[in-house]
């Protein structure tokens, strides 16, 4: 059991190891002077750039970057909510969908444009063809592409000196989407397909069922109703954007979605393939590749640790079952564990890796019912979450609050070594500290907040199905994913409501553009120092015990927040379950 | 005036304990309060708990009224602890500030209507003197405010100020024209012009300052203020909504069980959990160790003009150390006459000293003793001889007589080289040799010139202090650069340069140089510290980062620099680097320590605040703290104690060694990280059990 546990987890890393030089340095000349694959995507970006009359020689400071950034998700947001309100009009809905309820509309317009990705709808009985492929398809590669122009001004923030500007986000935008989102989302779409992915326009399928069955009312079954798609398309930006909304409603578990261990391995590693990448560009783009590698080991490590104690969890099944006699542990004959909620294809191994990396990465997606796991096994992906999804994290996301962390470590232990803190040789000082605060403090509060409203008003308690404990989780799940940014959902809470959708949609535009905003102030205001050469009284930042540190730092700001309530929610729900 | 500056004053000294009790209690004014958000965070929480003790002990309340007492006291101790710490540091500052203000009596000044001493006198206050006006001194009056001394030559004892018993000669003109207010004239009389209106002269600075009056943050301390708030601010949240999720919770078991005696949590518990979180150790410490830094200073008599300069004292990764006297003994002495091909050795050593005979240096002593004790040219007296002596200029940098038709000049080759020039001559090249060679071996060549013959070289050699390199050694293992400044020639330079064991130096430096290469180190990201003492340091002074004047200098050098050595040592620089480290590194430990803590603080109250919700839960009591509430009150008497426990530390400084950043992050991490892990776990069983065995809970 445990060599197949290490095959599985081990296999996984490696090829993502393997990947992370080659696409990290390609992305670091694409963010360069000069491109790389100029023959092909030279002609269309100046293309684009003539059509939109965009200078791309202009550089922006802080303040316009954000406006420029601001404006453009502004609209995104306009025209999602728009597409939906109208789809019933419009062509390419074969099923003749209707319009979408205003409060629907906007937490899935919040949703997709914050990279979130939350899915208070079901996707195939909710959302017409054009409306999955004009709006969320293009919110998964714009989204996207925002967090990497975010990290990028970042990284151009730290790297300048004495500089006013950190580039331009019309060019960061596109060169993200044209050069990298694009070409790779492409690739796999095809992968996809010749793993049985569906890509097509047509109307959902009627079939026979080879065996039919009777319902509760004691009528026989003998049709269902496939849904179809242009699914691979839009599956291959949902896990390469950190984005995660599904096609269809049971996500990564449904067999047209990820139809095969194969599948579910390319759809694993293209969750983290670009936050994991990016730290490989960020080391290059800093002139120091150790750097990177400290913060990839960092994220790797956390997530390691986690996806142990999720596997465990899982694998150690359900003591339940096991005082009625049940045997549920691994053996010969069988594979064990709390196979509740999870599909035989993936096993134990792969859909608890898939849920914590899943909520590390800030993606969403699911491969199995997180509501049905363990108590531990659903605290594993509940705090990577609440970590500020920094852990891999959103494509580019993850790695500027990495960054913003790795600020706040520098801080405190750079006071240790006798100096005033300082990082890849730019001074923090009170502004930055300011900002920083504001970037942890943000999300915790959100998260907090939104939870306690849900529990004490009557429309939030309407939709909790569970009792206990496990109904608490629910909500602070829900509450957590919408407030990180991730979109994963805990299931079990009846989230598509006008409470839920209105307090979500808030909560992830608050935390998405509420962070950038000071993310940016911190890139500009960082740009604007000298740089100080480093010396032996320099605190190295890229050694084993900085990552420790760094390591330190992210559990005690993230979980010594939460620690209260998952008392009340998973810790005390698994020490009922074992009396 | 013979009281001096107590310099070690014990930790607990009981002239500062009584007092910093008594303000202890004084800054519970709210006002003072709200200036920490941490504390005020504990100030509310306290008055919030005893506003619940009042209602349980009149009307019932949610526990008993012993138990938000209980809390409720310990938490206005944990305020008076805080307030203690900082009445404390501010104590040790004030009893110094104390003893120079016995040097302020408000003194009568003889004001003068003009520079001249014979001009018309009236006697006026020393408070109603102004910038510019003139005053006479005479034996044995006070000095009536900072000034330059216009005319005379004086003998003052500045032990008011230094410390230092000897006096010192104060006159007009030079480096040593600089006197200051509260300082006694001995002997002769001094005509003084005031630089500094009343409260504003030196005196009344270094009295703000080491009473802390003037204090403000500095901006590490207000950067860590922040987030020190954002925590506090993050912990406010957990527990806020904690009641919500609380009453749900309750409800869920309810429904579940309707039996169950299941209550929410008590806004005491709350408001206990909230204040163990948040980081009350370095939030109660903050201010006392800001304060105990730049009191440091003052232990180690040197006055810091601001916070600021504390603080950036530590940052510095240059060091500019001017060679004589920081890193040679002042005194260069001669110890060898090289003569010229053809020239008697005694005719080389008659010159040198003719040439010498006024030069009052230690050099031209050691000249004139020099010539005398090996060559038995006896010394004769300057002012007998019927001579001309040319003193020692910036411009021609070199010093000599004329007697007898002769003109013998001494100075440095280059100087003598010019010299000869005028006259149409040329140095010999065995002379030359002899210069480069007493140079590279890091001695001082002096040419010795009469009129067009160049006589010879006078070898003079600098003596490194004992240590220095081992000192070098370890600034270097810090990270930080040492640069020599010296005015000697580049040969010379290298070769003390490389018997001190500097990183680099600056020769034939000029006050222009100085100043480019601090600027130069600035541009490149460094923060530059230098130490001077004169009127043409200024420039450099003011635009190194760390600037420490000497006492002795004069006023122009004081105000430019950010810190005033009143022993007027400049090898102190290093340790005022050392100063400025620790108070960072004091900092950062504390924090760290804090930070740790509430790891052990949850695993004493969680359990016990969901006691009736969820029993299970006790199962993370892993201390077996007694009963919820002793659980609850020994989390937070630790956390009112452990402030006290602090207060030595946050005075003296955590313990500070010269090793590279990372060693250093290393154990500080290891001593406060995790000691900050374990010791609240043992503290608060202890607590526990103390409270048990008294049978108090």
């Amino acid at each position: 059991m445990i060599s197949n546990i290490i095959i599985q987890i081990g296999s996984f890393l490696l090829v993502l190891l393997a990947c992370v030089i080659p696409l990290g340095r390609y992305m670091a000349k694409v963010y360069g002077e000069t491109p790389p694959m100029q023959r092909v995507f030279g002609p269309i970006e100046r293309l684009i750039y003539r059509l939109l009359g965009i200078d791309a020689k202009t550089e922006m400071n802080w303040k316009h970057y954000a406006v420029a950034l601001l404006g453009f998700n502004g609209l995104g947001l306009l025209l999602l909510y728009g597409l939906q309100r109208i789809q019933v009009w419009l062509p390419l809905n074969p099923q003749q969908l209707p319009a979408i309820s205003a409060d629907s509309a906007f937490n899935t317009a919040a949703s997709f444009v914050s990279n979130t990705n939350w899915q208070g709808y079901a996707g195939e009985t909710t959302m017409s063809y054009l409306t999955q492929m004009l709006g969320l398809t293009v919110q998964n590669f714009v989204s996207a592409a925002t967090g990497m122009a975010v990290l990028i001004g970042l990284i151009r923030g730290i790297t300048r000196r004495s500089s006013s500007t950190i580039g331009n986000f019309w060019v960061d935008l596109t060169r993200s989407t044209l050069y990298i989102l694009l070409p790779l989302a492409l690739t796999l779409s095809l992968v996809l397909v010749s793993q049985g992915v569906v890509q097509t326009f047509n109307a959902s399928q009627t079939v026979e069922l080879l065996q039919p069955i009777g319902n509760a009312d004691g009528q026989t079954i003998s049709q269902q109703t496939i849904a179809l798609g242009p699914a691979a398309s839009q599956i291959a930006i949902k896990q390469l954007g950190t984005n995660g909304g599904g096609f269809f409603n049971v996500n990564s578990a449904h067999p047209l979605e990820n139809p095969t261990p194969l599948s579910n391995l390319f759809e694993l590693l293209s969750i983290v393939l670009i936050p994991a990448a990016l730290c490989y560009t960020f080391g290059i783009m800093v002139g120091d590749k150790r750097q990177g590698w400290a913060i990839l080991a960092t994220m790797t490590i956390i997530l390691l640790g986690f996806t142990a104690l999720a596997v465990g969890a899982e694998q150690a099944g359900n003591p339940l079952y096991q005082k009625l006699g049940v045997d549920d542990h691994a053996s010969a004959l069988q594979a064990g564990g709390n196979m509740e909620g999870k599909e035989t294809r993936f096993g134990i191994v792969n859909s608890a890796l898939w849920a914590t990396v899943t909520t590390a990465a800030s993606n969403g997606s699911v491969n199995s019912m997180h509501d049905s796991y363990t108590p531990l096994g659903g605290l594993a992906p509940m705090v990577l979450m609440q970590l500020g999804e920094v852990v891999f994290g959103g494509v580019g996301s993850g790695l500027y609050g990495m960054l913003i962390f790795a600020i706040i470590t520098v801080f405190v232990a750079g006071l240790m070594v006798g100096r005033t803190p300082e990082y890849l040789g730019k001074k923090i000082e009170a502004f930055e500290m300011k900002m920083a605060a504001l970037i942890i403090l943000i999300p915790c509060v959100t998260t907090l907040l939104i939870t306690a409203i849900a529990v004490s008003s009557d429309a939030g308690k309407a939709t909790v199905f569970n009792s206990g404990a496990h109904g608490f989780s629910e909500v602070l799940y829900a509450a957590t994913s919408a407030a990180n940014n991730n979109g994963s959902a805990f299931a079990g809470l009846g989230a598509n409501t006008p409470f839920y959708n209105t307090w979500l949609g808030i909560a992830m535009l608050v935390s998405r553009f509420w962070l950038i905003v000071p993310t940016l102030a911190i890139a500009g205001g960082l740009a604007n120092k000298k740089l100080i050469p480093q010396s032996a009284g320099t605190l190295p930042t890229h050694t084993p015990l900085f990552v420790g540190l760094l390591i330190g730092v992210v559990l005690i700001v993230g979980a010594l927040t939460f620690i209260p309530a998952l008392a009340l929610g998973p810790i005390v729900e698994h020490l009922l379950m074992s009396l | 005036m013979n009281h001096t500056l107590p310099k070690n004053r014990s930790l607990f000294d009981r002239a500062i304990v009584g007092p910093a009790l008594k303000a202890a209690v004084l800054k519970f004014d709210p006002r003072l309060q709200v200036r920490n958000p941490v504390m005020f965070v504990v100030f509310v929480g306290a008055i919030f708990t005893t506003g619940l003790w009042l209602q349980a002990l009149i009307a019932g309340g949610e526990t008993s009224p012993n138990f938000s007492l209980a809390i409720a006291g310990w938490l206005w101790l944990t305020l008076l602890f805080a307030n203690f710490a900082e009445a404390m540091a501010e104590g040790r500052g004030k009893a110094q500030a104390d003893t120079l203000r016995q040097s302020r009596r408000d003194v009568q000044a003889i004001k003068l209507s003009s520079a001249q001493r014979t001009s018309k006198q009236t006697t006026v206050a020393a408070s109603a003197l102004r910038k510019g006006d003139y005053i006479l001194v005479s034996a044995g009056e006070t000095i009536a405010g900072d000034g330059d001394v216009i005319e005379g030559v004086a003998a003052v004892d500045e032990s008011a100020i230094t410390g230092e018993s000897a006096p010192v000669i104060r006159e007009s003109g030079g480096d040593r024209s600089a006197v200051t207010g509260g300082t006694r004239v001995l002997s002769d009389w001094l005509v003084v012009q005031i630089s500094a209106n009343p409260g504003e002269t030196f005196l009344d600075r270094m009295i703000a300052m080491v009473e802390g009056a003037k204090r403000q943050k500095t901006p590490n301390e207000i950067a860590l203020n922040i987030l020190l708030t954002a925590l506090t601010i993050i912990f406010l949240m957990a527990t806020a909504t904690l009641l919500p999720f609380s009453i749900y919770s309750v409800a869920a078991v309810k429904a579940l069980d309707p039996s169950s005696q299941a209550l929410p949590i008590t806004v005491t518990a709350l408001v206990a959990l909230l204040v163990c979180l948040i980081p009350t150790t370095i939030g109660g410490l903050l201010s006392a160790i800001g304060i105990a830094g730049m009191d440091r200073m003052i232990q180690a008599n040197v006055i810091a003009m601001s916070g600021r300069a504390v603080e950036a004292a530590g940052d510095v990764d240059v060091l500019l150390l001017d060679k004589t006297g920081t890193i040679t003994l002042g005194n260069r002495q001669a110890t060898n006459f090289l003569p010229a091909a053809g020239v008697d050795i005694r005719e080389l050593a008659d010159a040198a000293q003719l040439a010498s005979l006024a030069d009052e240096t230690p050099e031209g002593r050691s000249i004139v003793l020099l010539a005398n004790e090996h060559y038995q040219i006896g010394e004769r007296q300057a002012a007998k001889l019927d001579a001309e002596f040319v003193a020692f200029t910036a411009q021609t940098r070199m010093s000599g007589i004329n007697i007898a038709g002769r003109q013998i000049r001494k100075g440095a080759v280059d100087a003598i080289e010019r010299y000869l020039r005028e006259q149409q001559s040329v140095l010999p090249s065995d002379v030359r040799a002899n210069v480069e060679t007493i140079a590279r071996a890091g001695g001082t060549p002096l040419v010795v010139a009469d009129g067009k013959r160049a006589l010879g070289v006078i070898q003079l050699k600098d003596i490194v202090k004992g240590g220095m390199k081992e000192r070098f050694g370890e600034l270097r293992r810090m990270g930080i650069k040492t640069v020599m400044i010296t005015g000697d020639n580049p040969l010379t330079a290298a070769a003390i340069a490389a018997e001190a064991g500097v990183d680099d130096f600056l020769a034939e430096a000029t006050p222009e140089a100085k100043l480019s290469l601090i600027r130069e180190y600035q541009a490149g990201g460094r923060l530059v510290a230098m130490t001077g003492d004169g009127t043409n340091d200024a420039p450099a002074l003011a635009q190194a980062d760390v600037a420490m004047a000497m006492n002795t200098g004069t006023n122009a050098a004081k105000e430019a620099g950010n810190m005033v050595d009143l022993d007027s040592n400049p090898t102190k620089l290093i340790e005022v680097v050392e100063i400025g480290k620790q108070l960072l590194m004091t900092r950062g430990a504390l924090t760290t320590f804090s930070i740790a803590n509430d790891i052990a603080k949850y695993f004493a109250i969680i359990p016990a605040a969901f006691a009736s919700t969820y029993p299970v839960l006790n199962k993370l009591n892993i201390m077996g703290l007694a009963s919820p509430e002793s659980a609850i009150i020994s989390a937070v008497i630790f956390n009112a104690l452990i402030i006290v426990f602090l207060i030595p530390l946050a005075l003296r400084g955590v313990r500070y060694r010269a090793v590279a950043a990372a060693q250093a992050l290393r154990s500080n991490l290891l001593i406060y990280g995790l000691g900050g892990l374990i010791v609240p776990f043992i503290g608060i069983k202890l607590i526990d059990l103390l409270l048990v065995g008294l049978g108090l809970v």
